[in-house]
């Protein structure tokens, strides 16, 4: 179980870590300031398994790899989102953070609520409903399986 | 079935003609351009990623140019990085201030009708101007290239966008661009290409293409494509008239689109994106009874940087004085750009005028030096993104236009129609 932090359509990447911050050295150094002109305190009160809920749109804008890192060094399970950006989506994938197309989660949760999600079964529970997730393709799944993709170009 | 333009460049790539829209293939890579504030990250990831040597290093461009010249002590980190990668994995090509990455490219020949490229900053898409697929990506797959020469991609769908007719005389590829936005949204072309094609796309420059190409990521596009002609054989040094093997870069008559939108080009007038939100569009004359206030007006970018974008706002400037409490900030898009215009005398128009010219980098439109503003400040810029936050504090007001709008409005001050200074 995990809480739950909403966010709407068209959140840009400038708004999930700004550019002036992609300067810092480590994403150890920058994920203080993720969503940071959303929500000043996202970074302090956001626990480890916790998770990101979305509309249409999230993370267009910028290539910066660092939007889906501050939020998978902060311990985010899953972005739930109902679409997203393409070059967010295979970012988070590269990285191993789950960035899953779940069209239903959104108008059914609200900011704090505990949710759980189940990969393997490709559903999310809400307030004891279960809602049916978008299954990422095979070889998008055995990357992110594999912990990213630095760690499945080793295996090769 | 007939192929769209996009299926034609990448069957051209993997030598196979069967593939279409939806399949998910290998391509070879022809080129990629990385640049200075990712150049740490991507040699940390190829060496993590245990590669001793760069696939081809030939194919591989170091730009640097968001941090040029730095403006924190520690931005020269990322030239000590990128010049340390380069003497240790080189030579690959390194440019050290030479423009902004996305105007060097084609500009200087690294890109060609055709080609598949990728690159570290979300604007790549600009290359769709000469009929290459080109497209952003992060720094742990930029990574994976640099060892391997392949990246994998799913064909995208294609929107058709037809645009026939002549534009009005205070209009350009900038309001073309805003209004298709405008029409699909900022997530309407997620995961799919966009092909403009049309008699009046025909008659564009490369230059006015680049700024429609470059600005398709902010609908959410995978590339933004133009069908390859003469104009493009001669701009990327290829002579008067575009190779045979090229000509074949065209859709077919039966392409299957997703989506087909139809303009005609004299119902476009001057629009904005208007803050925070670029598909937030706005016709300029419905904007100028509000008598918006100008601070800033900013001129440059990979978007509106270019030789006629300066004249563009030159003819509107020559001989007259922007508004005394506006500051207007040129950034030609290269070090070729800033001599042409100097040797055409438009950088003399505008500097009489009251503006001041900077050296080509990205300094300004990604929010990193050289113009930051500060809360309820409004900038009129000629750049591509209006995010919350882009060019200063998350309280400043960024409205994007063309170059001319730009230049009218930092004549009077406040936003103002073009159309208003026709002779």
């Amino acid at each position: 179980m995990g809480k739950v932090y909403k966010f709407h359509n068209d959140v840009d990447t400038d708004q999930i870590i700004a550019s002036q911050y992609l300067l810092y050295p480590t994403v150890e150094e920058m994920k203080a300031h993720t969503f940071e002109s959303l929500d000043a305190d996202f970074a302090a009160n956001i626990k480890p398994g916790d998770f990101v809920v979305a509309a249409e749109n999230f993370g267009c804008g910028s290539s910066r790899e660092q939007a889906p890192a501050v939020l998978k060094a902060l311990g985010v399970k899953a972005v739930l989102a109902k679409s997203f950006a393409r070059i967010f989506y295979r970012n988070a994938i590269n990285i191993g953070l789950p960035a899953i197309v779940c069209k239903d989660i959104y108008d059914h949760v609200e900011q704090g609520d505990e949710i759980e999600l189940s990969m393997t079964e490709g559903t999310v529970t809400a307030g004891g409903q279960v809602y049916t997730c978008t299954k990422l393709p095979a070889h998008l799944q055995s990357i992110l399986d594999q912990g990213g993709l630095i760690a499945s170009l080793n295996e090769l | 079935m007939g192929k769209t333009l996009i299926e034609k460049i990448i069957a051209r790539n993997l030598h196979d003609e069967n593939v279409k829209a939806g399949d998910i293939v290998t391509v070879d890579v022809d080129r990629v351009m990385i640049h200075d504030i990712f150049i740490p990250f991507v040699a940390d990831k190829f060496k993590e990623m245990g590669f001793k040597k760069i696939w081809d290093t030939d194919k591989v461009v170091l730009i640097y140019d968001h941090l040029v010249p730095a403006s924190q002590t520690d931005d020269t980190r990322h030239f000590r990085a990128g010049d340390a990668f380069a003497e240790e994995f080189g030579p690959i090509h390194v440019h050290r201030s030479d423009g902004i990455c996305h105007q060097l490219m084609p500009e200087l020949g690294y890109v060609k009708p055709g080609d598949v490229v990728f690159g570290t900053d979300s604007h790549t898409v600009t290359y769709g101007c000469v009929g290459a697929f080109s497209t952003g990506i992060g720094y742990t797959e930029m990574a994976g290239i640099l060892g391997t020469g392949k990246l994998w991609i799913r064909v995208p769908q294609t929107i058709r966008v037809n645009i026939n007719g002549k534009l009005p005389e205070n209009v350009s590829a900038k309001d073309i661009i805003l209004t298709v936005i405008g029409d699909l949204r900022a997530d309407g072309a997620t995961y799919q290409s966009l092909e403009f094609a049309g008699d009046t796309v025909d008659a564009l420059s490369v230059a006015g293409r680049m700024t429609i190409s470059n600005m398709t990521v902010e609908a959410g596009a995978k590339c933004g494509l133009f069908v390859p002609d003469d104009k493009t054989a001669a701009y990327c040094g290829l002579g008067g008239t575009l190779p045979e093997e090229l000509a074949q870069l065209r859709p077919d008559e039966d392409a299957v689109y997703s989506r087909v939108m139809e303009y005609r080009a004299e119902d476009f007038v001057p629009v904005m994106a208007c803050p925070s939100q670029v598909d937030s569009i706005r016709p300029v004359a419905e904007l100028a009874p509000e008598e918006i206030s100008v601070d800033q007006v900013f001129l440059g970018s990979c978007t509106n940087g270019r030789l006629e974008d300066l004249r563009s706002a030159a003819s509107v400037l020559k001989d007259r004085h922007i508004a005394p409490f506006v500051k207007m900030i040129v950034t030609p898009a290269s070090r070729s750009i800033y001599e042409a215009a100097a040797k055409e005398g438009i950088l003399d128009i505008l500097s009489e005028a009251g503006a001041m010219i900077t050296h080509p980098s990205c300094g300004l439109c990604c929010g990193r030096a050289g113009g930051i503003l500060t809360d309820d400040e409004v900038v009129v810029a000629t750049n591509n993104r209006n995010f919350l936050g882009r060019m200063g504090t998350s309280k400043v007001r960024i409205y994007l236009a063309s170059p001319l709008t730009a230049a009218v409005c930092a004549l009077e001050g406040k936003i103002t129609v073009p159309a208003a200074y026709k002779e």
